[in-house]
């Protein structure tokens, strides 16, 4: 079965930030994400999950390496100054090349 | 009808009466604030106690819905309409409050800009959670306020935020003035509240009958379910509250103090029933808890959110409603006359 390489961006940030973030995405050209809510520990303190005032989330983007090198970037300049958030990337493999 | 909902005059209104008011120690305590309590105890000792979000939100949203409902089947039955000179007598004071809660923090307490700014916000916004329990508090006592406070809330909501973005800003500070007045104004206490009262306003008394065991006659079970909650919430900031120290305390107590003489002095201005007094009162002394946090979080990112929201959820939320609220209904009263 033939497999495609693309990028896995994994975002975790405060759920405060997630409409603004969806809308940067979007304007990036990412054409999927998927969003789940996620507690745990860090630098800036526990966050909890299971009140959204402050809570997190994980956003995650399967997307071509460049453009998750953009959209890397664009978070990094914007976000990382004043907002709890983390991110990395992983080389994933996919089957279906057009959704990503 | 609701046999025991009481209308001492054509423009007020007081939600079931669920006891007789007791004076006799700690009995006097409304027994919602008693699961506030415990939600305090058992999230300070790390118990095994939460409520799912979901259910927060199902909470919040019943009760949200439940005063808007109220409100509006209140206006129905009478239909002396909104004096206008009242409700923008409200909104001023929606715009002043932030500019000493600011000035305090900026100056007594040396705050930075941004912090002094956000704590504005907080402080010169309302809480909705206090507004459910003050109207229990005056209806467990079958104290009359009017029917259209719900709209008092609606009022004081949003300006306060408004002001302090551009304490911290500027007029022309990068601020996405669109995006943030979207998510302002379709906020859910606002859409959930006005939503209520237009239900209840359309459906009128009758109409609302099928609904009534849902959101009046829960109504004090879920209030405090929602107490339960807001204790846990409340617990979870202590440790915040630690490092932060005596200035959020002392902030937390004296700035409600302060702004619930400047609400019940509005309401004597404006010449509100003795309920109506201690809700406005209760309302210019709440500090605002979800709308604008969420609000500054991204209009001024650079501000530290711990240290508004703490003073909010666990100094001042607790105060309001164990010893704030009794304390305002007594001003009212003096102020009366």
């Amino acid at each position: 079965m033939e497999q495609f390489p693309r990028r896995l961006l994994t975002v975790v940030t405060e759920a405060v930030l997630e409409r603004e973030l969806v809308a940067e995405l979007e304007a990036l050209g990412v054409r999927g994400h998927t969003i789940t809510d996620a507690r745990g520990r860090g630098s800036r303190g526990r966050r909890q999950s299971d009140w959204a005032q402050d809570g997190n989330i994980r956003i995650e983007v399967v997307c071509e390496p460049a453009l998750a090198e953009r959209v890397a970037a664009r978070l990094r300049e914007r976000y990382y100054d004043h907002y709890a958030m983390i991110l990395f990337m992983q080389d994933v493999n996919v089957l279906r090349p057009d959704k990503f | 009808m609701d046999p025991v909902t009481r209308r001492c005059d054509s423009h007020t209104v007081a939600l079931p009466d669920v006891s007789p008011p007791r004076h006799n120690g700690m009995q006097q305590l409304d027994p919602v604030i008693w699961f506030f309590v415990l939600g305090v105890v058992a999230g300070a000792a790390r118990a095994d106690l939460r409520l799912p979000a979901a259910i927060y939100e199902f909470v919040s949203t019943v009760l949200l819905l439940a005063i808007g409902l109220k409100g509006g089947v209140e206006l129905a039955r009478d239909s002396g309409g909104l004096p206008l000179a009242e409700l923008g007598g409200i909104l001023l004071l929606g715009f002043v409050l932030p500019l000493p809660a600011f000035w305090i923090a900026r100056h007594l307490g040396r705050l930075e800009r941004a912090d002094a700014a956000s704590l504005a916000a907080h402080y010169g916004s309302v809480s909705v959670g206090t507004f459910a329990v003050v109207i229990g508090y005056l209806a467990t006592r079958g104290i009359a306020f009017e029917a259209r406070a719900p709209v008092w809330v609606v009022l004081l909501e949003v300006p306060a935020i408004l002001v302090g973005i551009v304490l911290a800003r500027g007029l022309s500070g990068d601020v996405a003035w669109r995006h943030l007045l979207r998510e302002l104004f379709l906020g859910r206490s606002i859409v959930l509240l006005l939503g209520g009262l237009a239900i209840g306003w359309l459906a009128g008394p009758q109409g609302t009958e099928s609904i009534e065991p849902l959101f009046f006659d829960l109504f004090k079970g879920i209030l405090a379910l929602f107490l339960l909650e807001m204790g846990l919430i409340a617990a979870a900031q202590l440790p915040t509250l630690r490092r932060h120290g005596l200035f959020i305390v002392l902030y937390g107590i004296a700035v409600p103090l302060l702004f619930a003489v400047a609400g019940a002095g509005l309401g004597r201005l404006l010449d509100l029933s003795l309920g109506g007094t201690t809700v406005l009162a209760t309302l210019a002394a709440s500090a605002s808890y979800i709308a604008a946090p969420a609000a500054i979080r991204t209009a001024v990112p650079e501000a530290n959110p711990a240290l508004s929201l703490t003073a909010a959820l666990a100094v001042t939320f607790p105060f309001n409603i164990v010893i704030g609220i009794p304390l305002y209904e007594r001003l009212a009263l003096a102020l009366a006359g």
